[in-house]
C-alpha cells in the first residue's frame, strides 16, 4: 500500500494528528506526552498492557476524556474536542470495547441514538430507522434478523454488528475500534478483518486498540505501543516481526526501525 | 458476523393469538389481574363494587396519585428514585391555596371568585412544582448527590415548608371553579361525555390504521386486517363503555335542584341526570397518551430509556444526561402540581397532610406497573393500570369492612408479589439474563 519511505512521509497531511498528548486521573499519569498520527486508507495499531493508556489516549480523541495538554488536528486544523458530539461532528466514530449499546432497545434505536431520524412534526421516525438499519445491516450481516428484540436478546457477535454498524452508517472519516474481536468466534472476526480492509481500501483512517498480534500483523500497517502511558515508539508493521513488538509490548525495547 | 450465519435461522416458532392482535402479553397479565380484582369484589359485595357510583369514585380517586406515578416512570426508567413527591404536593398544595384565600384577594386585591384567580393560583403551584423539580435535578444530574438522598431530603423539606408558609392552617374556602377540577364538582355531563368519547374512538383507529400505512410503505410486516379489526372494536368498546358507565351515573335528586334553582328553573318532576365524564379523569387519560408518546415517539423519551439501559453509552451517543436528568425531574415536579390541584379540589381545601404517604402509593403504582427499578424498563399504561389496581385493593377492601392494618398488608403483599411475578416474566422471556 505504502512506498518503502519513512512513517511520517510526504504522504502530505495526516488525517489525524495528536500532539504531545497528556491526562492524568488524580496525580496518575494515564497518557503522558504522547503524539500519535493517522493518514487515510491507514490502519494504525495501538498496542500495550492493560493499563498502558492506550484506551484513555483515543477517549481523548472520540470526545469521551478532555486531554489536560496538547493539541489534536485533525486534516491539518486545530480541533477542540470536549464532547462525545464534537468527535462525531468531525465524523471520528468509534466502537467501545463494551460497545456502549443499550440493551433494552433495539437494533435501531442504537444506531441512531443520539441522531435520530424524526418526522416533520419532530417525532421520531422508528419505521424510517428500522429500514435504514436493515439496508446497512443486509450489507454488514445479511443474516441478521432480529430487529425488533432489544439488543440485549443477541448474540455477541450480532451485537459487535450494530456497534459497527453505528459506525459505519454516519460516513465515518476516522475510525476507532477498541479490540473489535475480543469477544467474537473465529467465522465473525474474520468478517470483521474482513469489513477492515474494506473500509481501508473507500479511504477510512482507522485507529485500532488490539491484544492479538496476529491481528495486529494481519490488518496494521503501523503500529503504535504504548507502555506506562508513555509511547515506546512507533513501527511500520511490515518492516518488524512479531517478537520485535512483543519486546516493546513487554520490554519497553525500542528495535532500531522505530521511531 | 453472525453466529446463524454458518447454518439456517431456526423455522419462526408459531405465534400465538396475542403476538398476531399486537398485545403486550404483560399487559395482558395485569389486565387480568385487574379484571379478576373486580370480580371477586364485585361478589364479595353484591355488586356495589362495579356499580357505576363505584367506578366513577374510583377512577376520581385514583387520578392524583396515577399522574405523578407517569412521572415516576420516567424517574425510575433513568434508575433514579423520587421519594419527595407527596411533599412537593404538599407545598405546591399550599402555594395554591395560599394564592386562592390570601394572595390575589386581599394581596392584589381581586375580586373574590374573579375569573382569574384559578389560572393565576395553577400557574404558581404548577411554577413552583417544575422549579423545585428542576432543582432536585440539577442535585442528582450536575452535583451527583444519589437522588435517594436528594429527593428523602425533599421529603422532610417541602411538606415543612408549607407548613411554615401556611402555619399549619387548613386553607379554603378555594375558588368555585377551581374546585371543578377535583372531580364530582367538575364533570362533563352525558352528552359531552359521548362526543368526547367518540372522539377519542375516532382518533384511537385513526392512530391504528396510521401505524399500519407507516409499516406498509416501507414494507415491514403489517398484522392481518382481522387482528387490526378486533383490536379496534376493543379499543372503541372499552371507550364507550367507560364512558357509558360514567354517564349512567345520575346526580342526586337533591343537588340537581339545587343546580336548578341556582339557574332561577324549576327542575321538571322524575328528571335525571347522569354525571358523565370528570374533568379530573380527562385530565389523566389526555396526560397518559400525552406522557406515552413523549415516551415512545420524542427524542426525549427515547434518551430516557436509552440513560436507563446503559448510562454510559447514552453519555458517548452524544446525549447530555445531566440536563437530561434535570428535565425529568422538572416533569416529575410539574407533575407533583398537576396532582396537588386535582387532590386539593377534590378534599375541597389545602390541609398540611395533603398527599401523606403519596410517594410510597405512587412507586407502588409504577414498580406493579412493570417498571424496573434497575432502569430502562417501564410503561406509562403499566403504571396507570398499577395505580388503579391499588386504589381498588383499597377501595373494595373498604367496602368491604377489611380492618385498616389487614388492608395495609394486602396492598403489600401485592406490591412484592407484582414484582417477583415480573422478575419471573422476564427471565422466561429473555429480557433479563
Amino acid at each position: 500500500m505504502r512506498g518503502d519511505d519513512a512513517m511520517t512521509s510526504n504522504r502530505g497531511t495526516p488525517l489525524v494528528e495528536m500532539r504531545d498528548i497528556s491526562i492524568a486521573f488524580g496525580g496518575i499519569k494515564a497518557v503522558d506526552h504522547v503524539s500519535v498520527d493517522l493518514y487515510p486508507g491507514e490502519v494504525v495499531g495501538l498496542l500495550g498492557h492493560n493499563g498502558a493508556g492506550k484506551s484513555t489516549l483515543i477517549k481523548c480523541l472520540s470526545g469521551a476524556y478532555h486531554a489536560d495538554s496538547g493539541e489534536i488536528l485533525i486534516n491539518g486544523q486545530k480541533v477542540n474536542i470536549s464532547n462525545p458530539r464534537d468527535a462525531r461532528a468531525l465524523n471520528i466514530e468509534t466502537i467501545y470495547q463494551t460497545l456502549a449499546l443499550a440493551d433494552n432497545l433495539d437494533a435501531a434505536s442504537n444506531l441512531f441514538l443520539g441522531r435520530e431520524l424524526v418526522t416533520p412534526l419532530g417525532f421520531v421516525d422508528d419505521s424510517q430507522m428500522e429500514a435504514e438499519t436493515r439496508k446497512i445491516m443486509g450489507r454488514l450481516n445479511p443474516n441478521f434478523r432480529k430487529f425488533k428484540e432489544p439488543v440485549s436478546a443477541l448474540s455477541g457477535g450480532q451485537r459487535q454488528s450494530v456497534a459497527i454498524a453505528r459506525a459505519v452508517y454516519f460516513n465515518a472519516k476516522i475510525l476507532i475500534m477498541d479490540e473489535p474481536t475480543a469477544a467474537l468466534g473465529p467465522h465473525e472476526t474474520q468478517m470483521v478483518s474482513e469489513l477492515i480492509q474494506e473500509l481501508k481500501r473507500q479511504g477510512l483512517g482507522i485507529f485500532l486498540i488490539e491484544h492479538d498480534i496476529h491481528n495486529v500483523m494481519k490488518l496494521c500497517d503501523r503500529a503504535v505501543v504504548m507502555k506506562n502511558g508513555q509511547r515506546v515508539g512507533t513501527v511500520n508493521v511490515n518492516e518488524v516481526t512479531d517478537d520485535d513488538i512483543l519486546g516493546m509490548i513487554i520490554m519497553g525495547k525500542k528495535p532500531p526501525q522505530a521511531v | 458476523m453472525s453466529e446463524v450465519a454458518t447454518h439456517t435461522p431456526p423455522p419462526q416458532s408459531r405465534r400465538n393469538l396475542f403476538e398476531t392482535l399486537g398485545i403486550d402479553t404483560r399487559l395482558l397479565g395485569m389486565v387480568i389481574a385487574f379484571i379478576l380484582i373486580c370480580t371477586v369484589f364485585y361478589f364479595v359485595t353484591d355488586g356495589r363494587f362495579l356499580s357505576p357510583r363505584n367506578i366513577f369514585n374510583l377512577t376520581i380517586q385514583t387520578v392524583s396519585v396515577a399522574i405523578m406515578a407517569t412521572g415516576m416512570v420516567f424517574i425510575i426508567v433513568m434508575r433514579h428514585i423520587d421519594l419527595s413527591v407527596g411533599a412537593l404536593l404538599a407545598l405546591c398544595s399550599a402555594v395554591m391555596g395560599l394564592m386562592q384565600v390570601w394572595i390575589l384577594p386581599q394581596v392584589m386585591g381581586l375580586p373574590l371568585g374573579s375569573v382569574a384567580i384559578t389560572p393565576l393560583a395553577i400557574i404558581a403551584g404548577l411554577l413552583t412544582g417544575a422549579l423545585i423539580g428542576a432543582f432536585n435535578g440539577w442535585l442528582v444530574g450536575y452535583q451527583q448527590i444519589p437522588a435517594f438522598i436528594v429527593t428523602l431530603g425533599g421529603l422532610l423539606i417541602w411538606r415543612n415548608v408549607g407548613w411554615y408558609m401556611t402555619s399549619g392552617q387548613t386553607l379554603g374556602p378555594l375558588d368555585p371553579t377551581f374546585l371543578k377540577l377535583g372531580g364530582s364538582e367538575g364533570t362533563l355531563g352525558a352528552t359531552l361525555s359521548w362526543i368526547v368519547g367518540g372522539l377519542g374512538a375516532v382518533a384511537a383507529i385513526l392512530a391504528q390504521f396510521q401505524a399500519r400505512k407507516s409499516k406498509a410503505r416501507h414494507g415491514f410486516a403489517v398484522k392481518p386486517i382481522w387482528a387490526e379489526i378486533t383490536m379496534s372494536v376493543i379499543f372503541v368498546g372499552a371507550i364507550l363503555g367507560f364512558v357509558g358507565i360514567l354517564n349512567s351515573y345520575d346526580i342526586p335528586t337533591a343537588r340537581l335542584q339545587r343546580m336548578f334553582e341556582a339557574r332561577g328553573e324549576v327542575m321538571p318532576e322524575g328528571y335525571t341526570e347522569g354525571f358523565g365524564m370528570p374533568i379530573s379523569v380527562l385530565m389523566l387519560i389526555v396526560l397518559t397518551i400525552v406522557m406515552t408518546v413523549v415516551a415512545r415517539k420524542t427524542r426525549f423519551g427515547r434518551y430516557i430509556f436509552a440513560a436507563g439501559g446503559n448510562p454510559d453509552a447514552a453519555e458517548l451517543s452524544g446525549i447530555n444526561t445531566r440536563l437530561l436528568t434535570v428535565k425529568v425531574f422538572a416533569l416529575m415536579g410539574f407533575l407533583c402540581a398537576l396532582s396537588a390541584i386535582v387532590a386539593q379540589a377534590r378534599l375541597q381545601n389545602h390541609t398540611n397532610d395533603i398527599g401523606t404517604l403519596d410517594e410510597l402509593r405512587v412507586i407502588a403504582a409504577a414498580v406493579i406497573g412493570g417498571t424496573a427499578l434497575s432502569g430502562g424498563i417501564g410503561t406509562i399504561y403499566g403504571a396507570l393500570l398499577g395505580a388503579l389496581i391499588m386504589q381498588s385493593l383499597q377501595s373494595g377492601m373498604a367496602m368491604v369492612g377489611v380492618d385498616s392494618p389487614f388492608q395495609n398488608i394486602v396492598v403489600g403483599l401485592v406490591l412484592v408479589v407484582a414484582v417477583w411475578i415480573d422478575i419471573q416474566y422476564r427471565k422466561r422471556s429473555g429480557a433479563l439474563k
